[in-house]
């Protein structure tokens, strides 16, 4: 259907069995990982966003990034996905540089981000998920229209294929979305905020069908807002505020002493030194 | 003057076909990246670029002139414009990037500074003795009739090319344009994208010169594709519409410039494509003021009449007879007895009441399905209100007034498949009537 002609990256509809080695000696980053992040560091302009986050994503978990208003969460989706400079440290996807392995990522952006007014139905943007598989100058070909309306069936909005995307509710907009990325086939989805502003009924089948990509093996990081409802949705936790506060498996690390590190004071001394810091230079 | 109108109007005349079909295709390339221009929200960057150019014009005409050259050379000039419109797109870009200078401010500081360059060039230039530099107010204000048959081929041929790249980009642009961090991404390579883009965009504004001219060069790359937004939401239909309009406005700007040849042509150009513009704007399906007001009207019309139904229904849920009275409406709801009598012989027209006797009045069995169904859209929202946005009973009608006009059938189904779960009735009765007669929740019949 599609010819991969990047080097050869893991299937995306199989699960991978590379090995395991541990890494370099300090840090134990496995090339196996679907998202490793080294030692990264982000600002914009002087004032550090992400301060040395350095962590594995592990393969086939639904990861929720949590912290509050401004804790650099978007931002850490955005360094994953290569699309804001970093000051320091890398990111690398199954161990290999981002360049080679862009269809292996799937991005639900925020819904804010775009002009809903633009002059596009449901099915154009949905089909836009599909451009990084076809070339240049390429129109789309038929397995990939294909697989655009097989999208749209699995988020229940083919019935409004044909429809300006300014004529959606905040649930269908996000649903849109979300076709968008299923269309792509990643292993890896990374979703900023998909429950924002989305009617119960939206957030509901946006949670099973993240359960279901989870158990077929994909791994899927949705930045999250909600704490109520973070043991429910997601089985990984990454609690971060500006610096990773800890991370691990939902029922080990989401205990009320981390919640008070990544929301409460004592960060905030750590925060303003640093922008001290920066101010400095 | 009549012979003369009637040779130009039927293309009669040579010079007035070369230059129609010159600025027709100027028009079109206009009009085909325009879209894309204004999708990205870039519309008075092309103004800012197309002052830019005037320096560069003068400066080439300085220089052809200095190596002995008559100064008049069309490729010549436009070369130089499209040096200082790149130049003023860096510093655009440059500003945007490296300074907190905000946008606006930095379009205006490149458009003021480049213009105000140009003009003291200018000044210099015709101080010259011996060099005659009036021909390049052309470029200012746009004059069709000094362009020769060579000219004309070029812009032509220059237009076609952007023409052709734009549409053979148009998926690259249209991702750019809608979401660039997707686009980022999935590999596309943005910023080469983008400046290419802005090439065209600076192409376009360059060969608009002569035509146009700098100071109006922008209403040709922005009006069509307003225009064309006006009639679709697809965005093939609308950068076909769009260059269609940027043809026809070109065009016959420039027919009526070869009348009225002391006019600059510029002007009469923009003023036809914003004619196409203002019918636009009245007329377009997506958007007018006339389909709106009258989709307006037509909801206030299907909102009173819904009122009424439902008015109608609980009168009979409550007395138990068929009939009704006009003046139960009026005693029991408020409503203005002249504006009851208003509804009511609307209503008679649409076939949904119909009259018994002098005071006395019946829904006709069209108005009984149609009452029933305005009676069992308002309960499942107010329902869909308490049950799962939990609004207090007592405040719930006033809200499901307003609402349940807009709702569609797609949420509807919705409601009921809610609903349905909870209550086995649909509809349910009226939770304000508790105490109404048991049969009084009625079944939809």
């Amino acid at each position: 259907m599609v010819t991969r002609t990047g080097p050869q990256h893991p299937e995306p509809d199989k699960p991978g069995h590379a090995p395991a080695p541990a890494g370099p000696a300090g840090t134990d980053h496995s090339p196996a990982a679907p998202i490793s992040i080294h030692d990264v560091t982000v600002a914009y302009d002087r004032r550090p966003v992400l301060w040395d986050v350095d962590l594995d994503v592990p393969e086939g978990r639904l990861v929720g990034l949590i912290g509050p208003n401004g804790a650099g969460k978007s931002t850490l989706l955005k360094a994953i996905l290569g699309l804001v400079p970093t000051i320091s440290g890398r990111v690398s996807i199954y161990g290999r540089p981002l360049a080679g392995q862009r269809k292996l990522l799937g991005y639900v952006p925020q819904r804010e981000s775009v002009d809903w007014d633009f002059p596009v139905t449901v099915r154009d943007v949905v089909e836009m998920g599909l451009y990084g598989h076809v070339g240049w100058f390429r129109r789309l070909g038929r397995a990939h229209v294909r697989r655009a309306r097989e999208a749209l069936e699995r988020v229940s909005i083919s019935d409004l294929a044909d429809r300006q995307i300014s004529r959606l509710s905040g649930g269908q907009q996000q649903r849109v979305f979300l076709a968008r990325a299923l269309a792509q086939h990643a292993r890896i989805y990374l979703m900023d905020e998909p429950f924002a502003g989305v009617d119960s009924a939206t957030e509901k089948s946006i949670v099973g069908l993240l359960h279901e990509l989870r158990n077929t093996g994909r791994t899927v990081v949705c930045v999250h807002h909600d704490l109520q409802t973070v043991a429910a949705y997601f089985d990984y936790v990454i609690l971060l505020n500006m610096r990773v506060v800890t991370h691990g498996p939902t029922e080990e690390v989401f205990t009320e002493e981390n919640l008070r590190k990544t929301y409460g004071g004592q960060l905030t001394l750590l925060s303003s030194a640093a922008t001290a810091l920066a101010q400095r230079r | 003057m009549w012979e003369e109108a009637w040779r130009v109007f039927t293309l009669g005349d040579y010079n007035t076909r070369v230059v129609m079909a010159g600025t027709g295709l100027l028009g079109l390339a206009a009009g085909v990246v325009g879209v894309f221009l204004v999708l990205r929200k870039r519309a008075l960057l092309s103004d800012a670029v197309s002052h830019a150019t005037l320096p560069g014009v003068v400066l080439a005409f300085w220089v052809s002139i200095a190596l002995g050259m008559t100064g008049r050379s069309l490729p010549v000039l436009l070369s130089g414009a499209a040096v200082t419109g790149l130049l003023g797109m860096g510093a655009i870009v440059a500003l945007r990037r490296y300074s907190p200078i905000k946008d606006d401010a930095a379009l205006a500081i490149v458009l003021s500074v480049f213009f105000g360059a140009g003009i003291a060039l200018f000044g210099m230039v015709q101080n010259v003795e011996g060099v005659h530099a009036a021909g390049l107010t052309d470029f200012i204000y746009g004059k069709t009739a000094s362009m020769l048959l060579s000219d004309t081929l070029a812009i032509g041929a220059v237009a076609l090319g952007v023409c052709g790249i734009t549409v053979a980009l148009f998926k690259e642009f249209r991702l750019l344009c809608f979401d660039e961090a997707f686009a980022a991404v999935q590999g596309w390579p943005v910023l080469r994208l983008d400046l290419l883009l802005m090439g065209l965009i600076v192409l376009v504004t360059v060969i608009g010169l002569q035509a146009v001219g700098l100071i109006l060069v922008v209403a040709l790359l922005i009006i069509p594709p307003v225009t064309a937004r006006l009639w679709t939401h697809r965005l093939g239909t609308m950068t076909m519409l769009s260059g269609l309009f940027g043809m026809l406005g070109a065009g016959t700007g420039s027919l009526v410039s070869a009348l009225f040849e002391r006019m600059p042509s510029g002007a009469l150009i923009v003023l036809s494509a914003s004619g196409f513009f203002f019918l636009s704007l009245m007329f377009g399906t997506e958007g007018g003021v006339v389909p709106r007001l009258w989709r307006r009207a037509r909801l206030r019309r299907r909102i009173r009449r819904q009122h009424l139904l439902r008015r109608v229904w609980e009168m009979r849920e409550q007395t138990g007879r068929r009939h009704f009275h006009a003046r139960g409406l009026v005693e029991r709801h408020g409503w203005l007895p002249a504006i009851a009598a208003l509804e009511l012989r609307a209503a008679r027209r649409a076939g949904i009441v119909r009259r018994i006797n002098d005071t006395e009045w019946e829904l006709t069995p069209l108005g009984e399905r149609e009452a029933a169904r305005a009676v069992r859209n308002h309960r499942l929202w107010e329902l869909y209100l308490i049950t799962h946005a939990d609004v207090a009973p007592s405040h719930v009608d006033s809200d499901a007034d307003r609402i349940e006009h807009v709702l569609d059938p797609e949420m509807i189904r919705e409601l009921e498949e809610l609903l349905a779960r909870e209550r086995e009735t649909v509809p349910p009765p009226s939770p304000h009537r508790l105490d109404a007669p048991p049969d009084g929740g009625g079944n939809g019949r």
